[in-house]
């Protein structure tokens, strides 16, 4: 157990470490000169040269990058070009309204797509079945910002039951959590299908049918704790998904989150803050596949690690 | 293979799915001949006396939008667009995966590792910062924003394959023409690649649904392709704001979107179904 999760947090440091070099290698590649637009178009030579040096633009890359590894190891992801501030508080300052959105997407999209799941499952091949797989289909093709402008002209402007964007209540969370919990909902359903077709085909569930056990104790007590594993253990691979998501819907809302920080931080070339966010993101992701690993052999015994 | 098709033809969804692709293709094909206006024409009849767009009529179908442009016509040139982008860029993401899962799982080793280990790496990073990023370097035309998009997507292909190849490579039947001497062409093309080509026509299929997401969201964000090219996704960018007065301008190019990225869908999961062996019978 504990080589085991040695080993993986080993990988996971080496694949962050990837990250940093591509997010570096990127931040490098951006075309706009970050000195000239800090220092604005009436700026003289030497006050872009003191900028430069400033920001220490003016050093080699490798050393460049070392210095940018060795920082971050102290928890410094630099500082923001445009607004001054540290990137770390930034994403601080910005983390617990994301990490709230992806709590009610979480909820919205199990509360959507396990039940729908079953359902489907049970009623292989009949309608509810292909009803349910298509309208699945149908939460997966839709565009999130699509679908998240449409259900504030619906909700907030024709029935103004929400406030039409912004922050602060359970009101403000329930339709962004709502647009991605639609889509991400397509997925569960889909998965909680098939992996619930293939448990109702096992032997033990016709021992359990044949010993005259209701279908619903059936499928709810003895099939569900066997099929559910796989979908739960999609929640933590889901991570990079929902940050997709997160930055298209706090934009469409106004949810003042790390994906609008990305989004408004890409307009203005911030580079420091799209790195900073990139790099979280990635070890949300990184964290979530552990955390997947870890969980499913408490939850299933079968599964040893290794 | 034909009674592949035959049961594909049996699945109404994909009937459905099919039917729909062909007539955005036909759109995109002939939409200099069907669009009743230019697609860039600013009309000044097209706007209200207070400058606001029309709402759908008798001479612009869908309305019009900010710009007092026909919307029906920008929507048939924006499934070129979508549908050029959806396949070049799914296409040279395939290939790009097919490749790389390919030589990783044939040669294995090092090589193998240090291919496979890359595509972890890239299954870290969140697929659409990094597009955002990708085109926010490159200023983007279509090609680019389609270059873009396979630089992100061809991660999973790269792994399914890999996976694949990996199983094949083991089969008795490789080592016995390796024992008689084939040579590894041979070995590759004749012997492993023809047991890929279902999987890659099913990703080559659902991924253009992907695809077509990710270009009409990366135009929504404003880094996709540049106006005045008209797209699904750039139409709702530039109306974004207006929306609330004029939501046709974002329901029927969102329509759009969700019902070519539906077909692909309803297609590739009915070809994933015909050609999986270990998927027959079931539902």
């Amino acid at each position: 157990m504990l080589i085991f999760l040695a080993q993986r947090l080993g990988q996971s440091v080496i694949i962050l470490i990837g990250v940093t070099l591509i997010t570096f290698g990127l931040a490098f590649l951006m075309p706009a000169d970050p000195v000239r637009m800090l220092a604005g178009r009436s700026a003289t030579q030497a006050t872009v040269e003191s900028i430069r040096k400033e920001l220490g633009l003016d050093q080699p890359l490798p050393v460049q990058y070392l210095k940018y590894l060795g920082r971050l190891a102290q928890g410094d992801l630099g500082r923001s070009y445009k607004q001054k501030t540290q990137v770390s508080e930034l994403i601080l300052s910005r983390l617990p309204a994301t990490l709230l959105l992806m709590a009610g997407t979480i909820f919205f999209e199990l509360l959507i797509g396990l039940p729908a799941g079953i359902l489907a499952a049970t009623k292989r091949g009949r309608f509810a079945d292909n009803g349910i797989m298509a309208l699945s289909f149908v939460g997966v093709s839709i565009p999130q910002f699509v679908l998240g402008l449409l259900l504030l002209y619906v909700f907030a402007h024709i029935l103004p039951i929400f406030p039409l964007g912004g922050y602060g209540t359970l009101n403000h969370l329930l339709l962004p959590a709502l647009t991605l919990g639609i889509s991400g909902g397509g997925w569960y359903s889909r998965m909680m299908r098939s992996s619930m077709v293939d448990v109702l085909r096992q032997d033990f569930i016709r021992t359990a049918r044949s010993k005259g056990l209701s279908e619903l104790t059936v499928v709810l007590v003895h099939a569900l704790r066997n099929a559910i594993l796989p979908v739960i253990a999609m929640v933590g691979l889901d991570i990079g998904i929902f940050m997709a998501g997160a930055v298209v819907v706090e934009s469409v809302y106004g949810w003042p989150g790390i994906g609008q920080l990305a989004w408004q931080a890409i307009q203005m070339v911030d580079i420091p803050i799209i790195m900073g966010v990139t790099l979280v993101a990635a070890i949300g992701i990184v964290l979530g596949n552990l955390l997947a690993d870890l969980v499913i052999p408490f939850i299933d015994p079968r599964v040893y690690l290794r | 293979m034909s009674s592949a098709l035959n049961r594909l033809l049996k699945n109404k969804l994909a009937i459905f799915g099919l039917a729909m692709i062909s007539l955005f293709a036909t759109a995109a094909v002939f939409a200099p001949f069907i669009a009743p206006h230019p697609p860039d024409k600013q009309f000044f009849e097209g706007l209200t006396l207070e400058g606001a767009p029309l709402a759908p009529n008798k001479t612009f179908w869908l309305g019009t939008d900010l710009l007092g442009r026909s919307l029906f016509s920008r929507l048939l040139h924006g499934a070129r667009t979508s549908l050029i982008i959806g396949i070049a860029a799914n296409g040279a993401a395939v290939f790009i995966g097919a490749f790389l899962g390919i030589v990783a799982g044939y040669l294995q080793g090092l090589p193998g590792t240090a291919i496979m280990r890359f595509t972890d790496l890239m299954m870290a990073f969140p697929a659409l910062l990094l597009a955002i990023a990708l085109a926010a370097i490159f200023r983007p035309s279509l090609w680019i924003v389609a270059l873009v998009i396979a630089l992100v997507n061809w991660v999973q292909v790269a792994r399914v394959i890999y996976s694949q190849t990996v199983a094949l490579a083991a089969q008795e039947y490789i080592e016995a023409a390796r024992s008689i001497g084939a040579a590894w062409p041979r070995i590759l093309f004749i012997h492993i690649v023809p047991h890929l080509w279902p999987t890659l026509l099913v990703w080559g299929t659902l991924g253009i649904s992907t695809t077509v997401l990710l270009e009409a969201t990366l135009s929504f964000l404003g880094v996709g392709v540049r106006p005045p090219t008209p797209s699904w996704g750039g139409i709702i960018y530039e109306s974004q704001s207006y929306f609330l007065d004029a939501p046709w301008l974002v329901f029927f190019p969102g329509t759009a979107i969700l019902l070519l990225s539906l077909a692909f869908n309803l297609v590739g999961d009915a070809l994933r179904d015909v050609l999986d062996p270990t998927q027959r019978g079931r539902g």
